[in-house]
Protein backbone atom coordinates (compact mmCIF):
# COMPACT_ATOMS: atom_id res chain seq x y z
CA UNK A 1 0.00 0.00 0.00
CA UNK A 2 1.98 3.42 -1.32
CA UNK A 3 -1.33 5.14 0.28
CA UNK A 4 0.82 6.59 3.07
CA UNK A 5 3.99 7.23 0.72
CA UNK A 6 1.51 9.39 -1.37
CA UNK A 7 0.01 11.17 1.33
CA UNK A 8 3.29 12.31 2.78
CA UNK A 9 4.55 13.47 -0.69
CA UNK A 10 1.30 15.62 -1.06
CA UNK A 11 2.24 16.67 2.17
CA UNK A 12 5.73 17.69 1.17
CA UNK A 13 4.65 19.61 -2.20
CA UNK A 14 2.07 21.49 0.06
CA UNK A 15 5.16 22.52 2.40
CA UNK A 16 6.79 23.41 -0.26
CA UNK A 17 4.02 26.31 -1.32
CA UNK A 18 3.85 27.36 2.16
CA UNK A 19 7.43 28.23 1.83
CA UNK A 20 6.93 30.26 -0.96
CA UNK A 21 3.60 31.72 -0.18
CA UNK A 22 4.62 32.63 3.59
CA UNK A 23 5.98 35.89 4.81
CA UNK A 24 7.32 35.45 7.83
CA UNK A 25 11.06 34.28 7.92
CA UNK A 26 10.16 31.77 10.92
CA UNK A 27 7.35 30.30 8.98
CA UNK A 28 9.57 29.64 6.66
CA UNK A 29 11.85 27.36 8.69
CA UNK A 30 9.34 25.94 10.75
CA UNK A 31 7.72 24.01 7.49
CA UNK A 32 11.00 22.89 6.13
CA UNK A 33 11.49 21.73 9.68
CA UNK A 34 7.95 19.68 8.89
CA UNK A 35 9.39 18.30 5.86
CA UNK A 36 12.29 17.12 7.57
CA UNK A 37 9.86 15.16 9.80
CA UNK A 38 8.08 14.05 6.66
CA UNK A 39 11.02 13.12 4.72
CA UNK A 40 11.77 10.76 7.90
CA UNK A 41 8.21 8.98 7.51
CA UNK A 42 8.22 8.59 3.83
CA UNK A 43 11.48 6.51 4.59
CA UNK A 44 9.75 4.46 6.81
CA UNK A 45 6.82 4.45 4.73
CA UNK A 46 8.30 3.33 1.19
CA UNK A 47 9.96 0.70 3.73
CA UNK A 48 7.27 -0.83 5.29
CA UNK A 49 5.04 -3.05 2.80
CA UNK A 50 8.01 -4.93 2.04
CA UNK A 51 9.03 -5.42 5.51
CA UNK A 52 8.48 -9.11 6.72
CA UNK A 53 9.88 -9.65 10.26
CA UNK A 54 13.00 -9.41 12.36
CA UNK A 55 16.04 -7.46 12.36
CA UNK A 56 18.09 -7.57 9.60
CA UNK A 57 20.79 -5.27 7.42
CA UNK A 58 18.09 -3.38 5.93
CA UNK A 59 16.65 -2.44 8.82
CA UNK A 60 19.52 -0.96 10.33
CA UNK A 61 19.94 1.06 7.58
CA UNK A 62 16.32 2.04 7.13
CA UNK A 63 16.69 3.15 11.06
CA UNK A 64 19.69 5.28 10.43
CA UNK A 65 18.52 6.83 7.88
CA UNK A 66 14.86 7.70 9.30
CA UNK A 67 16.33 8.31 12.75
CA UNK A 68 19.31 10.42 11.08
CA UNK A 69 17.13 12.63 8.94
CA UNK A 70 14.60 13.35 11.78
CA UNK A 71 17.47 14.61 14.21
CA UNK A 72 19.89 16.61 11.08
CA UNK A 73 16.51 18.11 9.20
CA UNK A 74 13.94 18.40 11.87
CA UNK A 75 15.78 19.83 15.02
CA UNK A 76 19.80 20.27 14.40
CA UNK A 77 19.45 22.50 11.28
CA UNK A 78 16.14 24.22 11.93
CA UNK A 79 17.35 25.09 15.56
CA UNK A 80 20.86 26.75 13.45
CA UNK A 81 18.48 28.40 11.32
CA UNK A 82 16.20 30.04 13.94
CA UNK A 83 19.36 31.11 16.46
CA UNK A 84 20.71 32.95 13.21
CA UNK A 85 17.42 34.35 12.87
CA UNK A 86 17.33 35.59 16.60
CA UNK A 87 21.13 36.73 16.49
CA UNK A 88 20.75 38.55 13.31
CA UNK A 89 17.79 39.91 14.52
CA UNK A 90 15.66 39.61 11.33
CA UNK A 91 12.31 38.25 12.25
CA UNK A 92 9.74 40.29 10.13
CA UNK A 93 9.09 40.21 6.28
CA UNK A 94 10.96 37.66 3.50
CA UNK A 95 11.31 40.58 1.05
CA UNK A 96 11.12 38.93 -2.13
CA UNK A 97 12.03 40.11 -5.47
CA UNK A 98 8.93 38.82 -7.03
CA UNK A 99 5.93 39.77 -5.15
CA UNK A 100 4.86 36.59 -3.24
CA UNK A 101 1.33 36.09 -5.05
CA UNK A 102 3.39 35.80 -8.11
CA UNK A 103 5.94 33.44 -6.60
CA UNK A 104 2.84 31.11 -5.40
CA UNK A 105 1.86 31.21 -9.19
CA UNK A 106 5.32 30.43 -10.79
CA UNK A 107 5.55 27.81 -8.02
CA UNK A 108 2.51 26.17 -8.85
CA UNK A 109 3.77 25.97 -12.81
CA UNK A 110 6.94 24.80 -11.72
CA UNK A 111 5.23 21.63 -10.15
CA UNK A 112 2.93 21.23 -13.27
CA UNK A 113 6.57 20.90 -15.11
CA UNK A 114 7.76 18.79 -12.77
CA UNK A 115 4.75 16.21 -13.32
CA UNK A 116 5.34 16.35 -16.66
CA UNK A 117 8.87 16.18 -16.64
CA UNK A 118 8.52 13.07 -14.83
CA UNK A 119 5.99 11.90 -17.23
CA UNK A 120 8.44 11.79 -20.43
CA UNK A 121 11.50 10.53 -18.17
CA UNK A 122 12.64 6.99 -18.11
CA UNK A 123 13.79 5.32 -15.02
CA UNK A 124 16.17 2.51 -15.03
CA UNK A 125 14.69 1.42 -11.55
CA UNK A 126 10.68 2.03 -11.18
CA UNK A 127 10.02 4.33 -8.26
CA UNK A 128 8.38 3.20 -4.99
CA UNK A 129 5.15 5.78 -5.49
CA UNK A 130 4.32 6.71 -9.63
CA UNK A 131 4.50 10.35 -6.73
CA UNK A 132 7.81 9.89 -5.72
CA UNK A 133 9.48 11.56 -8.96
CA UNK A 134 7.05 14.29 -9.76
CA UNK A 135 7.35 15.44 -5.96
CA UNK A 136 11.01 15.39 -5.81
CA UNK A 137 11.58 17.69 -9.29
CA UNK A 138 8.43 19.90 -7.68
CA UNK A 139 10.96 20.06 -4.29
CA UNK A 140 14.54 20.98 -6.05
CA UNK A 141 12.62 23.56 -8.15
CA UNK A 142 10.91 25.14 -5.77
CA UNK A 143 13.92 25.06 -4.12
CA UNK A 144 15.64 26.63 -6.50
CA UNK A 145 12.74 29.18 -6.86
CA UNK A 146 13.11 30.00 -2.78
CA UNK A 147 17.33 30.51 -3.58
CA UNK A 148 16.82 33.19 -6.80
CA UNK A 149 13.63 35.13 -5.43
CA UNK A 150 14.41 36.06 -1.71
CA UNK A 151 16.64 38.53 -1.07
CA UNK A 152 17.49 37.25 2.47
CA UNK A 153 20.36 35.08 3.37
CA UNK A 154 18.27 32.94 5.54
CA UNK A 155 15.41 32.10 2.97
CA UNK A 156 18.27 31.05 0.46
CA UNK A 157 19.20 28.83 3.39
CA UNK A 158 15.97 27.61 3.12
CA UNK A 159 15.96 27.14 -0.63
CA UNK A 160 18.84 25.34 0.03
CA UNK A 161 17.03 23.13 2.35
CA UNK A 162 14.34 22.29 0.13
CA UNK A 163 16.97 21.54 -2.88
CA UNK A 164 18.46 19.04 -0.51
CA UNK A 165 15.01 17.53 0.29
CA UNK A 166 14.52 17.65 -3.35
CA UNK A 167 17.26 15.04 -3.59
CA UNK A 168 16.28 12.83 -0.74
CA UNK A 169 13.32 11.96 -2.02
CA UNK A 170 15.06 11.09 -5.51
CA UNK A 171 17.46 9.66 -3.42
CA UNK A 172 14.18 6.93 -2.17
CA UNK A 173 14.60 5.36 -5.34
CA UNK A 174 17.82 4.01 -4.75
CA UNK A 175 17.45 3.48 -0.94
CA UNK A 176 16.95 -0.05 -1.73
CA UNK A 177 19.96 -0.91 -4.17
CA UNK A 178 22.45 1.11 -2.55
CA UNK A 179 21.08 2.63 1.48
CA UNK A 180 24.70 3.02 2.38
CA UNK A 181 25.63 5.81 -0.81
CA UNK A 182 22.75 7.46 -0.05
CA UNK A 183 22.57 7.78 3.70
CA UNK A 184 26.08 9.16 3.44
CA UNK A 185 25.45 11.49 0.73
CA UNK A 186 22.77 12.71 2.20
CA UNK A 187 23.80 13.78 5.48
CA UNK A 188 27.24 14.96 4.63
CA UNK A 189 26.70 17.08 1.86
CA UNK A 190 23.81 18.61 3.96
CA UNK A 191 25.61 19.41 6.94
CA UNK A 192 28.62 20.94 5.25
CA UNK A 193 25.79 22.85 3.00
CA UNK A 194 24.57 24.51 6.47
CA UNK A 195 27.74 25.01 7.90
CA UNK A 196 28.84 27.08 4.90
CA UNK A 197 25.65 28.76 4.84
CA UNK A 198 25.66 29.24 9.01
CA UNK A 199 29.30 31.04 8.65
CA UNK A 200 28.17 33.14 5.94
CA UNK A 201 25.07 34.57 7.19
CA UNK A 202 27.15 34.98 10.69
CA UNK A 203 29.61 36.98 8.50
CA UNK A 204 27.30 39.01 6.67
CA UNK A 205 25.18 39.96 9.73
CA UNK A 206 28.42 40.64 11.30
CA UNK A 207 30.10 43.08 8.55
CA UNK A 208 26.99 44.50 7.21
CA UNK A 209 24.44 44.44 10.82
CA UNK A 210 21.72 42.82 8.30
CA UNK A 211 21.59 39.48 6.29
CA UNK A 212 20.38 41.43 3.23
CA UNK A 213 22.40 39.91 0.54
CA UNK A 214 21.51 42.68 -1.84
CA UNK A 215 24.03 44.89 -0.91
CA UNK A 216 26.66 42.35 -1.14
CA UNK A 217 25.90 42.64 -5.49
CA UNK A 218 27.03 46.74 -4.94
CA UNK A 219 30.79 46.18 -3.46
CA UNK A 220 33.20 46.79 -5.60
CA UNK A 221 36.94 46.34 -5.83
CA UNK B 1 -36.05 5.33 -1.68
CA UNK B 2 -39.25 7.65 -1.29
CA UNK B 3 -38.53 7.25 2.83
CA UNK B 4 -35.32 8.38 1.77
CA UNK B 5 -36.01 11.45 -0.37
CA UNK B 6 -38.24 13.11 1.71
CA UNK B 7 -36.56 12.74 4.43
CA UNK B 8 -33.83 14.45 2.24
CA UNK B 9 -36.08 17.66 1.57
CA UNK B 10 -37.17 17.68 5.34
CA UNK B 11 -33.53 17.94 6.46
CA UNK B 12 -32.17 20.47 3.50
CA UNK B 13 -35.49 22.49 4.78
CA UNK B 14 -35.31 22.52 8.37
CA UNK B 15 -31.39 22.04 9.40
CA UNK B 16 -29.18 24.64 8.15
CA UNK B 17 -29.82 27.62 10.94
CA UNK B 18 -29.04 24.82 13.02
CA UNK B 19 -25.62 24.90 11.95
CA UNK B 20 -25.09 28.71 12.36
CA UNK B 21 -26.78 28.41 16.25
CA UNK B 22 -23.74 25.59 16.61
CA UNK B 23 -21.39 28.13 14.97
CA UNK B 24 -22.36 30.72 17.65
CA UNK B 25 -22.26 27.71 20.52
CA UNK B 26 -18.89 27.11 19.84
CA UNK B 27 -17.40 30.75 19.78
CA UNK B 28 -19.43 31.67 22.78
CA UNK B 29 -17.99 28.51 24.40
CA UNK B 30 -14.04 29.70 23.26
CA UNK B 31 -14.81 32.71 24.52
CA UNK B 32 -16.25 31.50 27.87
CA UNK B 33 -19.57 32.93 27.31
CA UNK B 34 -23.08 31.24 27.58
CA UNK B 35 -23.84 32.46 23.82
CA UNK B 36 -27.46 32.60 22.80
CA UNK B 37 -29.78 29.80 22.90
CA UNK B 38 -29.10 26.86 19.96
CA UNK B 39 -32.23 27.96 18.37
CA UNK B 40 -31.73 31.42 18.18
CA UNK B 41 -31.20 31.76 14.48
CA UNK B 42 -34.64 30.05 14.08
CA UNK B 43 -36.09 32.63 16.46
CA UNK B 44 -34.05 35.27 14.77
CA UNK B 45 -36.18 34.16 11.10
CA UNK B 46 -39.27 33.99 12.74
CA UNK B 47 -38.92 37.36 14.09
CA UNK B 48 -38.11 38.11 10.78
CA UNK B 49 -40.67 37.30 8.86
CA UNK B 50 -43.18 39.00 11.03
CA UNK B 51 -41.40 42.11 10.35
CA UNK B 52 -42.66 44.56 7.58
CA UNK B 53 -40.32 45.21 4.58
CA UNK B 54 -39.24 49.13 3.47
CA UNK B 55 -38.01 49.29 -0.03
CA UNK B 56 -36.10 52.27 -1.41
CA UNK B 57 -37.56 53.95 -4.00
CA UNK B 58 -34.59 53.67 -5.98
CA UNK B 59 -34.78 49.80 -5.92
CA UNK B 60 -36.29 47.48 -8.63
CA UNK B 61 -37.25 44.31 -8.99
CA UNK B 62 -33.76 42.99 -8.55
CA UNK B 63 -33.49 44.36 -5.47
CA UNK B 64 -36.58 42.09 -4.22
CA UNK B 65 -35.46 39.35 -6.21
CA UNK B 66 -32.39 38.76 -4.87
CA UNK B 67 -32.77 37.01 -1.61
CA UNK B 68 -35.59 35.27 -3.32
CA UNK B 69 -33.13 33.77 -5.99
CA UNK B 70 -30.54 33.50 -3.08
CA UNK B 71 -32.85 31.15 -1.24
CA UNK B 72 -33.99 29.29 -4.62
CA UNK B 73 -29.87 28.46 -5.96
CA UNK B 74 -29.15 27.30 -2.42
CA UNK B 75 -32.15 24.81 -2.09
CA UNK B 76 -31.45 23.72 -5.89
CA UNK B 77 -27.70 22.90 -5.20
CA UNK B 78 -29.41 21.18 -1.79
CA UNK B 79 -31.80 19.38 -4.17
CA UNK B 80 -28.78 17.59 -6.84
CA UNK B 81 -26.24 16.79 -3.87
CA UNK B 82 -26.91 13.46 -2.64
CA UNK B 83 -27.34 14.15 1.12
CA UNK B 84 -28.74 10.87 2.87
CA UNK B 85 -27.71 7.93 0.77
CA UNK B 86 -26.75 7.65 -2.73
CA UNK B 87 -29.14 9.94 -4.46
CA UNK B 88 -30.43 12.73 -4.38
CA UNK B 89 -34.21 14.03 -6.02
CA UNK B 90 -33.16 15.92 -9.05
CA UNK B 91 -29.51 14.67 -9.28
CA UNK B 92 -28.75 13.62 -13.21
CA UNK B 93 -25.65 12.86 -15.00
CA UNK B 94 -24.24 16.19 -15.26
CA UNK B 95 -25.19 17.89 -11.95
CA UNK B 96 -21.58 18.91 -10.70
CA UNK B 97 -21.59 21.06 -13.47
CA UNK B 98 -24.98 22.77 -12.38
CA UNK B 99 -23.83 22.58 -8.65
CA UNK B 100 -21.02 24.98 -9.31
CA UNK B 101 -23.28 27.15 -11.52
CA UNK B 102 -26.18 27.63 -9.28
CA UNK B 103 -24.09 28.96 -6.80
CA UNK B 104 -22.38 31.25 -8.75
CA UNK B 105 -26.14 32.68 -9.75
CA UNK B 106 -26.91 33.05 -6.53
CA UNK B 107 -24.06 35.16 -5.96
CA UNK B 108 -24.75 36.79 -8.98
CA UNK B 109 -27.98 38.30 -7.86
CA UNK B 110 -27.12 38.94 -4.35
CA UNK B 111 -24.49 41.44 -6.02
CA UNK B 112 -27.29 42.91 -8.31
CA UNK B 113 -29.63 43.12 -5.43
CA UNK B 114 -26.94 45.21 -3.80
CA UNK B 115 -25.88 47.16 -6.74
CA UNK B 116 -29.16 47.99 -7.01
CA UNK B 117 -29.93 49.93 -4.56
CA UNK B 118 -27.57 52.52 -5.40
CA UNK B 119 -25.04 52.93 -1.79
CA UNK B 120 -22.15 53.26 -2.54
CA UNK B 121 -20.97 50.83 0.78
CA UNK B 122 -22.93 48.13 -1.00
CA UNK B 123 -21.12 48.92 -4.48
CA UNK B 124 -17.76 48.45 -2.40
CA UNK B 125 -19.67 45.41 -0.96
CA UNK B 126 -20.75 43.85 -4.44
CA UNK B 127 -17.12 44.43 -5.58
CA UNK B 128 -14.98 43.29 -3.30
CA UNK B 129 -17.54 39.77 -3.11
CA UNK B 130 -16.85 39.56 -7.12
CA UNK B 131 -13.22 39.77 -6.60
CA UNK B 132 -12.98 36.97 -4.15
CA UNK B 133 -15.16 34.79 -5.78
CA UNK B 134 -13.46 35.05 -9.03
CA UNK B 135 -10.23 33.74 -6.95
CA UNK B 136 -12.83 31.09 -4.69
CA UNK B 137 -14.71 29.75 -8.13
CA UNK B 138 -11.01 27.74 -9.63
CA UNK B 139 -10.30 26.34 -6.55
CA UNK B 140 -14.42 25.11 -6.05
CA UNK B 141 -14.24 23.80 -9.71
CA UNK B 142 -10.56 22.18 -9.48
CA UNK B 143 -11.81 20.70 -5.67
CA UNK B 144 -15.34 19.06 -8.03
CA UNK B 145 -12.46 17.99 -10.96
CA UNK B 146 -11.01 15.91 -8.44
CA UNK B 147 -14.10 13.79 -7.76
CA UNK B 148 -14.71 13.65 -11.27
CA UNK B 149 -12.03 12.35 -12.39
CA UNK B 150 -11.96 8.51 -10.94
CA UNK B 151 -15.62 8.83 -11.48
CA UNK B 152 -15.11 9.68 -15.22
CA UNK B 153 -18.21 11.13 -15.17
CA UNK B 154 -19.45 14.52 -13.65
CA UNK B 155 -22.43 13.34 -11.95
CA UNK B 156 -22.54 13.31 -7.87
CA UNK B 157 -23.81 9.90 -7.82
CA UNK B 158 -21.14 8.38 -9.75
CA UNK B 159 -18.38 10.72 -7.88
CA UNK B 160 -19.77 9.18 -4.54
CA UNK B 161 -19.85 5.62 -5.81
CA UNK B 162 -15.70 6.54 -7.12
CA UNK B 163 -15.10 7.75 -3.31
CA UNK B 164 -17.30 4.90 -1.79
CA UNK B 165 -15.12 1.60 -3.79
CA UNK B 166 -11.88 4.00 -2.89
CA UNK B 167 -10.39 1.88 0.00
CA UNK B 168 -10.41 4.42 3.07
CA UNK B 169 -8.01 6.07 5.25
CA UNK B 170 -4.55 8.18 3.60
CA UNK B 171 -4.83 6.42 0.24
CA UNK B 172 -5.91 8.63 -1.57
CA UNK B 173 -4.23 11.55 -0.64
CA UNK B 174 -5.88 13.70 -3.58
CA UNK B 175 -9.44 13.75 -1.69
CA UNK B 176 -7.67 15.01 1.28
CA UNK B 177 -6.46 17.93 -1.31
CA UNK B 178 -9.63 18.36 -2.51
CA UNK B 179 -11.74 18.65 0.99
CA UNK B 180 -8.91 21.00 2.24
CA UNK B 181 -9.63 23.17 -0.60
CA UNK B 182 -13.49 22.60 -0.12
CA UNK B 183 -13.29 23.93 3.38
CA UNK B 184 -11.47 27.01 2.43
CA UNK B 185 -13.86 27.57 -0.45
CA UNK B 186 -16.29 27.14 2.26
CA UNK B 187 -15.27 29.75 4.54
CA UNK B 188 -14.99 32.16 1.69
CA UNK B 189 -18.16 31.47 -0.17
CA UNK B 190 -19.89 31.41 3.10
CA UNK B 191 -18.26 34.73 4.32
CA UNK B 192 -16.52 33.11 7.56
CA UNK B 193 -13.54 34.03 9.29
CA UNK B 194 -10.33 34.22 7.98
CA UNK B 195 -12.06 35.71 4.43
CA UNK B 196 -14.87 38.15 6.16
CA UNK B 197 -15.97 38.77 9.55
CA UNK B 198 -20.20 37.97 10.43
CA UNK B 199 -20.59 39.52 12.92
CA UNK B 200 -17.76 42.51 12.45
CA UNK B 201 -20.14 46.29 12.76
CA UNK B 202 -17.78 47.96 10.54
CA UNK B 203 -19.12 48.88 7.10
CA UNK B 204 -15.73 49.54 5.92
CA UNK B 205 -14.32 46.03 6.86
CA UNK B 206 -17.61 44.17 5.96
CA UNK B 207 -17.98 41.90 2.44
CA UNK B 208 -21.35 39.95 2.77
CA UNK B 209 -22.81 41.85 5.51
CA UNK B 210 -22.68 44.97 3.66
CA UNK B 211 -24.53 43.37 0.87
CA UNK B 212 -27.47 42.82 2.75
CA UNK B 213 -27.25 46.03 4.69
CA UNK B 214 -30.30 47.84 2.91
CA UNK B 215 -32.51 44.25 3.18
CA UNK B 216 -34.98 44.10 6.07
CA UNK B 217 -37.67 41.86 7.20
CA UNK B 218 -38.71 38.93 5.22
CA UNK B 219 -35.96 39.86 2.95
CA UNK B 220 -33.46 39.40 5.62
CA UNK B 221 -35.13 36.73 7.18
CA UNK B 222 -34.49 34.87 3.44
CA UNK B 223 -31.03 36.05 2.65
CA UNK B 224 -29.92 34.80 6.61
CA UNK B 225 -31.99 31.50 5.34
CA UNK B 226 -30.49 31.41 1.75
CA UNK B 227 -26.76 32.29 3.54
CA UNK B 228 -27.31 29.15 5.74
CA UNK B 229 -28.31 27.01 3.50
CA UNK B 230 -25.34 27.61 1.35
CA UNK B 231 -23.40 26.94 4.18
CA UNK B 232 -25.19 23.68 4.58
CA UNK B 233 -24.83 22.64 1.33
CA UNK B 234 -21.56 23.17 0.46
CA UNK B 235 -20.52 21.62 3.93
CA UNK B 236 -22.15 18.63 3.18
CA UNK B 237 -20.51 18.53 -0.33
CA UNK B 238 -17.09 18.77 2.16
CA UNK B 239 -18.72 16.04 4.68
CA UNK B 240 -19.37 13.75 1.81
CA UNK B 241 -15.72 14.06 0.75
CA UNK B 242 -14.21 12.80 3.62
CA UNK B 243 -17.03 10.31 4.59
CA UNK B 244 -19.07 9.43 1.08
CA UNK B 245 -22.63 8.70 1.95
CA UNK B 246 -23.68 5.27 2.42
CA UNK B 247 -25.08 3.17 -0.58
CA UNK B 248 -28.21 2.46 1.32
CA UNK B 249 -28.56 5.98 3.08
CA UNK B 250 -31.12 4.99 6.03
CA UNK B 251 -30.15 6.05 9.75
CA UNK B 252 -26.51 5.55 8.46
CA UNK B 253 -26.55 8.03 5.81
CA UNK B 254 -28.18 10.41 8.27
CA UNK B 255 -25.84 10.17 11.20
CA UNK B 256 -22.92 10.55 8.36
CA UNK B 257 -24.44 13.85 7.35
CA UNK B 258 -25.26 14.78 11.13
CA UNK B 259 -22.81 14.01 12.60
CA UNK B 260 -20.39 15.12 9.91
CA UNK B 261 -22.16 18.29 9.75
CA UNK B 262 -22.06 19.04 13.31
CA UNK B 263 -18.25 18.37 13.25
CA UNK B 264 -17.90 20.80 10.71
CA UNK B 265 -19.65 23.49 12.31
CA UNK B 266 -17.40 23.16 15.34
CA UNK B 267 -14.65 23.11 12.92
CA UNK B 268 -15.56 26.32 11.32
CA UNK B 269 -16.44 27.70 15.00
CA UNK B 270 -12.66 26.66 16.22
CA UNK B 271 -11.42 28.27 13.14
CA UNK B 272 -13.26 31.79 13.73
CA UNK B 273 -12.24 31.62 17.45
CA UNK B 274 -8.67 30.90 16.73
CA UNK B 275 -7.88 33.41 13.76
CA UNK B 276 -7.57 36.57 12.97
CA UNK B 277 -9.57 37.51 10.42
CA UNK B 278 -7.23 38.05 7.24
CA UNK B 279 -6.16 41.64 5.44
CA UNK B 280 -8.39 42.08 2.55
CA UNK B 281 -4.93 41.86 0.20
CA UNK B 282 -4.12 38.84 2.01
CA UNK B 283 -7.32 36.84 1.24
CA UNK B 284 -6.33 36.34 -2.79
CA UNK B 285 -3.51 34.30 -1.36
CA UNK B 286 -5.48 31.96 0.83
CA UNK B 287 -7.83 31.19 -2.04
CA UNK B 288 -5.13 31.67 -4.56
CA UNK B 289 -2.92 28.90 -2.06
CA UNK B 290 -5.98 26.54 -1.63
CA UNK B 291 -6.61 26.67 -5.94
CA UNK B 292 -3.11 25.95 -5.78
CA UNK B 293 -3.43 22.58 -3.72
CA UNK B 294 -6.41 21.49 -5.09
CA UNK B 295 -4.58 21.69 -8.74
CA UNK B 296 -1.44 19.77 -7.08
CA UNK B 297 -4.02 17.19 -6.10
CA UNK B 298 -5.53 17.07 -9.81
CA UNK B 299 -1.93 17.05 -11.19
CA UNK B 300 -1.28 13.92 -8.96
CA UNK B 301 -4.64 12.32 -9.78
CA UNK B 302 -3.95 12.59 -13.38
CA UNK B 303 -0.27 11.76 -13.49
CA UNK B 304 -1.35 8.79 -10.78
CA UNK B 305 -3.63 7.82 -13.33
CA UNK B 306 -1.76 7.54 -16.67
CA UNK B 307 1.73 6.51 -15.47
Amino acid sequence: MTGYADFILLVVVVLDLYVVATSRLASCVHASAFQGVALALLSVALWAPSYKGGVDGHLLHLAFLSIGTLLVKALVIPQLVLRAIREANVRREVEPFVSLHLSVLIAAVLVGISFWLSSVLVLPIPAPTTLLVPVAFATVLVGFLVLVSRKKAVTQVVGYLMVENGIFIFGQTLVQRIPFAVELGILLDLLVGVFVMGIAIHHISRAFDHIDTELLSALKD
Amino acid sequence: MAMELALHVVVLLTAPLLLLGVIQKTKAWFAGRSGPPLLQPYFDFWKLLHKGAVYSRTTTWLFRAGPIVGVATALCAGLVLPLIGARSPLGFSGDIILFAYLLGLGRFFAMSAALDTGSSFEGMGASREAAFSAFAEPALLLCLAILCVPARSVGFADAFAALRSAPPGFSHPTYLAAALGLFAVLLAENSRIPVDDPNTHLELTMIHEVMVLDHGGPDLAFVLYGSAMKLFVVGALLVHVILPPPLEGGWEGAGVLVGGQLGLAIGVGCVESMMARLRLPRVPQFLVGASVLAGVGLAALLYRGTA
